[in-house]
């Protein structure tokens, strides 16, 4: 299950959502709005998104990550829009019978969404400015380590 | 052709507008359609090396065949999460 959203994300509900009685293993990450980067004070993000890509993304990292670990249940939110110090950007819950493959399998998950799925974050500063967060823009061409692969069954 | 390029976060904001229309040649593939970006829009130069492409929903790499009717995006490395 994967879903954008502009509300409130119910993290509670979300980990019921992959609960089963074959799991022994339940992991929740939960991604919040951090005050501190550095030295510099965050008051708050907004968060853009490319929806129709962005969800085609994230239903391909669930299928990635079922094909490589044991997983029971799986589901990703991620909140859009105008957020506060302390709200929860995303989450991504996974359950598995064993805790190493759900810990696993979570953590492919928040790693490769923060690589490869087209959403992005203006941090609004404390002194007033704000600014895109784009990891690697200004770097050289072949030095980035963020660029995501390129799927190569496109036409 | 042409082609219509929706545009995301910084490449938006330096452009002024979410979709642009370009003139490319009808065999025109993703560099060159990089190409004419930057010549259109110079003000994107600093955000070249790392844009990225999306035909349809899928990432697309410099040899990608373009047409008339496909869905672009362009946008620089993404922030999720």
């Amino acid at each position: 299950m994967v879903r954008l959203t502009h509300d409130v994300i119910d993290y509670h509900e979300l980990t019921e959502s992959v609960r089963t009685t074959d799991s022994g293993a339940v992991v929740l990450f939960l991604g919040t709005v951090r005050e501190m980067t550095g030295e510099r004070r965050t008051l708050a993000l907004d968060y853009d998104c490319y929806p129709e890509m962005a969800e085609s993304q994230l239903r391909e990292l669930e299928r990635q990550a079922q094909s490589r670990w044991p997983v029971q249940g799986v589901g990703i939110i991620h909140r859009l829009g105008h957020l506060e110090l302390g709200d929860i950007s995303v989450a991504v819950a996974v359950s598995c019978a064993h805790r190493q493959q759900a810990f696993e399998a979570g953590q492919f998950l928040i790693d490769q969404l923060k690589l490869v799925v087209p959403i992005w974050k203006k941090e609004n500063w404390s002194d007033g400015t704000s600014e895109w967060v784009h990891p690697g823009a200004d770097t050289v061409s072949g030095t980035q380590s963020t660029a995501p692969p390129v799927s190569p069954s496109h036409p | 052709m042409k082609l219509q390029v929706r545009l995301f976060a910084k490449a938006r904001d330096l452009v002024g507008q979410e979709y642009v229309e370009l003139e490319l040649e009808d065999s025109a593939r993703v560099r060159d359609l990089k190409i004419e970006l930057n010549r259109a829009f110079p003000q994107l130069e600093p955000l070249m090396p790392g844009l990225l492409f999306a035909v349809g929903t899928d990432y697309a790499g410099d040899d990608v065949r373009l047409a008339g009717d496909c869905q672009i995006a362009c946008f620089p490395p993404v922030s999720g999460g």
